[in-house]
């Protein structure tokens, strides 16, 4: 089973946390990936968090192409970063040849625009971008994006830890937000696009578990929105649902809980809210999901949040301390990154509630 | 010897033939007076008999006058085969017996100079139905447990009513960061997936009628099944119309617009909306045909329920007025939605055809989210009256269809907007659980059944030419039949406590089978949960094939 988890702290934190907090649940996971998407970037990322950064995986045929994608776009590269990789004998990674991390100035043209166009650019750039890369896998685009940064890798997670440098902390690399998974899916071809977490325009979400109602999903989810592609994994919906309902609809995120998994008919009739809630589920009954799963999701002002299915099928946890809140599939997790928190205030999600921790790290709980 | 005409009808010619021993024979005359056809009589054989009455043989014969039964070698009053003879028989010395050789398709048109009618189901079988090739085949296990169908709650219900896209719902946020409708958005109800389909109270005998809106009460009120029925075209009873039992009734209107007079007329009185209106352009025994009552079966109070003389009641295959998709259907919609101030859903009811996926596609862009449901009714449905030719070689087969109307929403991203709801057929082999949840996978919201509730309360009729005689008014079991001695045999409790058992059994049966894909809501659409053993049939459906 997957294990899943994520760190939101008022100080930088380096990537080894979450390496950490995943490698600790390592019975639970098969060893066939490690994922992780960053949030509110610190380290050499910091001075640029209002400018997109591509998070890249390529060939050198990729990386020229999009390069060359990018600078015919008016895109100017500020900034490239290029992680150290030991290539040691017999480590668990399939790698690819480079991994590049490079932040962008807009267009010119761009300069003066609207955030929502300056958004919709980062989306349409990215799209062509994979478009171009898809054929024999001269690339994978995982985010472009302002102070977002993805990495995606097939192989042992403790050994992609040690491709990467990233067992040994420094401040070059961090971020506040972290979200991590390990375990390639297993429902499809294992492909790097497969990996937890998924990213779209400043949302993130990964989640553990199935996805039953997948197909009815994909096929909604396909004519919602011309960024909902790929669907490599069957919890790839949970991301684009998020995003639907949360910026194209403008719903508040609470009613997340609401879509994915409706009120039964009986409870929504005992409900004041009766009208809206009987709405959403009439309107967007192909958006439910049905089977177990956790989900952890981060929102674009970096509120991380987590919630179930209706019937409580998969675990996750939330251990706090005064400067950090950690989710984690197994308790162990936790009890590595944050061991002298006080355990007796760990919050274990019931299957109607959402958590979500904002950017004080306080801690909001909705019963749906 | 009498002189041999080739050409006069014998039992032979008929499609059944009558077993019939003497010898076992005590000559009680329940048989004669059970069959409703006619097709046996008494008669008087002319019997020789040897016999011997000394200590030695001394063979002398005696004629003698013997009552007997006969099979009447008539075109009008053949046997059907109903077995209602065999029923009563104490000494099974009578039964029907299918005759092979029959000419009955030959003579009967010979003769009458009329087309054949009949009621029942297409008769022409032949191949193993579609659905019967296609199994649940996607079942959760491991990582995506089953559900226990016996613990877990399951949210059985489709919706009947417009479904708005999401992008036009009128929900505003609230400064509490609550959503809170705006705005009117159409009625829809959340109702059993099984609907009662619509025969009319004209088709029906009037306690079979009773027996079907009893079971349909019952299973509302007692067993916390919301189970629809729909009222057929013929009207509906007048008393009904003001009871509360109306929010159960989905009124139908056809193009003979049958009962609609006093149905406006208690609009006043009614003290709960019906369940909906549904408005029949075609239907699938008999595609492109309109209504028809026999005048037989108009008994009087039929012809106060629907303002007409005793007469043949042909509905017309069209609504006069209505021709084209946008314009008529808009305004009749819009007049019944008016009519209940837009507080009742109003769906159409069609044919399965290579059209009426055209009809579907119109429907879902109209801008007025007016239409409520696509009820599409394929070729095996039922029907009370129809040409024999009509039954048999009209239409179409309802699966690929009611397929063909899901992927074309699903290319629109509209899938879910107008309810789809599939007929024809379903539940002819007796299990309708498992059509019922196919359908819901291949992309209906729920289905519709008639001649199975037929069944249910006792019809003997089936797809092999038994009986079909619904068209006659001579109801063997008093099911379709306004002859007040024929509906005497009827039970009508019995009939309505069959019915509420079977949708109770057959509620199981679906979370049976929802349970092991993982479902708790129903699957609309979960194509992937089903697999075919036909390779041409999963390429149509386009679902997995397995071998």
């Amino acid at each position: 089973m997957c294990r899943i988890g994520a760190i939101k702290s008022l100080n930088y934190v380096h990537p080894s946390q979450a390496l950490l907090l995943m490698q600790s649940q390592q019975k639970g996971h098969d060893n066939s990936g490690f994922a992780m998407v960053m949030h509110d970037l610190g380290g050499i990322f910091e001075g640029y968090k209002h400018l997109p950064t591509l998070s890249l995986a390529c060939t050198d045929e990729g990386l020229k192409i999009a390069e060359d994608m990018l600078h015919a776009a008016g895109f100017q590269r500020v900034l490239q970063w290029v992680p150290d990789t030991s290539q040691q004998p017999g480590l668990d990674i399939i790698a690819m040849p480079n991994y590049v991390f490079e932040t962008f100035d807009y267009p010119k043209h761009y300069k003066k625009a609207e955030a929502k166009e300056k958004e919709d650019l980062l989306l349409d750039m990215r799209l062509k971008l994979r478009k171009a890369l898809e054929k024999d896998e001269l690339g994978f685009v995982y985010s472009f994006w302002p102070d977002v940064l993805t990495l995606k890798e097939i192989g042992d997670p403790k050994d992609i830890g040690t491709y990467f440098n990233l067992w040994e902390p420094d401040t070059k690399f961090t971020a506040k937000v972290i979200t991590a998974q390990c375990r390639q899916n297993t429902n499809y071809d294992i492909v790097r696009y497969a990996a937890h977490p998924f990213f779209l325009q400043g949302y993130t979400a990964l989640a553990n578990g199935e996805n039953t109602f997948y197909l009815k999903n994909v096929e909604y989810q396909r004519k919602l929105h011309r960024g909902y592609i790929g669907f490599e994994s069957d919890s790839q919906c949970f991301l684009y649902t998020l995003h639907y309902v949360h910026r194209e609809l403008g719903w508040p995120l609470s009613y997340f809980k609401h879509v994915i998994t409706p009120l039964p008919f009986e409870e929504i009739g005992k409900r004041e809210d009766q009208a809206s809630l009987l709405a959403i589920r009439q309107s967007l009954a192909h958006l439910e999901i049905n089977g177990p799963n956790t989900i952890i999701g981060v929102l674009p002002d970096n509120t991380l949040f987590t919630c179930c299915d209706a019937k409580k099928l998969r675990p996750v946890v939330i251990g706090r301390s005064a400067e950090m809140v950690v989710f984690s599939s197994e308790v162990c997790g936790v009890n590595e990154i944050l061991p002298d928190r006080d355990w007796e205030t760990d919050i274990y999600p019931h299957e109607r509630e959402v958590v979500a921790i904002d950017s004080s790290l306080e801690v909001h709980r909705w019963k749906q | 010897m009498e002189t041999m005409k080739v050409n006069d009808i014998t039992a032979n010619d008929l499609p059944w033939k009558i077993r019939y021993d003497a010898s076992r024979c005590t000559l009680c005359g329940s048989c004669v007076a059970a069959c409703s056809f006619r097709a046996i009589i008494p008669k008087v054989e002319r019997r020789r008999m040897v016999f011997s009455e000394g200590d030695f043989p001394e063979p002398k014969q005696r004629f003698s006058a013997v009552p007997v039964i006969r099979q009447a070698h008539s075109i009008k009053n053949y046997c059907r085969g109903c077995g209602i003879c065999e029923k009563v028989c104490p000494n099974d010395a009578i039964g029907p017996v299918r005759n092979v050789d029959s000419r009955h398709p030959i003579v009967t048109r010979c003769l009458g100079g009329d087309s054949i009618k009949r009621g029942g189901r297409k008769n022409l079988e032949g191949t193993t139905r579609t659905l019967d090739r296609l199994r649940v085949g996607r079942i959760s296990q491991m990582t995506d447990p089953s559900l226990d169908a016996q613990r877990h709650t399951f949210d059985m219900l489709a919706p009947f009513g417009r479904i708005l896209p999401s992008r036009k719902l009128p929900l505003g946020v609230s400064p509490e960061g609550l959503l809170q409708a705006d705005g009117q958005t159409p009625p829809v109800h959340w109702i059993y997936p099984v609907i009662i389909g619509d025969m009319s109270i004209g088709a029906l005998s009037w306690r079979m009628w009773e027996a079907v809106a009893m079971a349909v009460a019952y299973l509302n009120e007692e067993c916390g099944l919301p189970v629809r029925m729909c009222s057929g075209e013929g009207g509906v009873p007048v008393k009904l119309l003001k009871s509360k039992y109306l929010k159960y009734m989905i009124l139908q209107i056809a193009s003979g617009h049958f009962g609609w007079n006093r149905i406006a007329k208690a609009m006043p009185h009614m003290i709960e909306d019906p369940a909906g209106v549904l408005i029949k352009i075609g239907q699938g025994a008999k595609p492109g045909d309109g209504g028809l009552l026999m005048a037989q079966k108009v008994a009087e109070h039929i012809q106060a329920i629907r303002g007409v003389p005793k007469a043949d009641l042909l509905s017309p295959p069209n609504h006069q007025g209505l021709y084209s998709i946008e314009e008529s259907v808009q305004k009749m919609f819009l007049s019944f939605n008016a009519a209940f101030k837009f507080r009742v859903p109003v769906a159409i009811k069609v044919a399965a055809s290579a059209t009426s996926v055209s009809v579907f596609n119109n429907l879902v862009r109209d801008p007025y989210n007016i239409v409520g449901g696509f009820f599409v009714d394929g070729i095996d449905g039922g029907t009370g009256a129809a040409h024999e030719v009509s039954l048999d070689h009209t239409g179409h087969p309802i699966v690929s269809k009611l397929r063909d109307c899901y992927l074309a929403a699903v290319n629109q991203g509209r899938q879910g907007q107008i309810p789809l709801w599939a007929a024809g057929g379903l539940g002819k082999t007796g299990d309708l659980a498992a059509d019922a949840f196919k359908m819901i996978c291949l992309g209906a919201n729920g289905v519709f059944t008639g001649k199975l509730i037929l069944q249910m309360a006792g019809c003997v009729g089936n797809e092999m030419g038994r009986c079909n005689a619904c068209n006659t008014g001579l109801c063997p079991v008093g099911i379709t039949t306004q002859e007040p001695a024929l509906v005497h045999r009827f039970d009508v409790d019995r009939a309505a406590q069959n019915i509420v058992n079977y949708f109770l059994a057959m509620d199981q049966e679906l979370k049976k089978l929802m349970a092991p894909i993982g479902n708790s809501s129903l699957p609309v659409g979960r194509a992937d949960a089903l697999v075919a053993t036909d390779r041409a049939v999963a390429e149509r459906l386009q679902i997995q094939y397995v071998c």
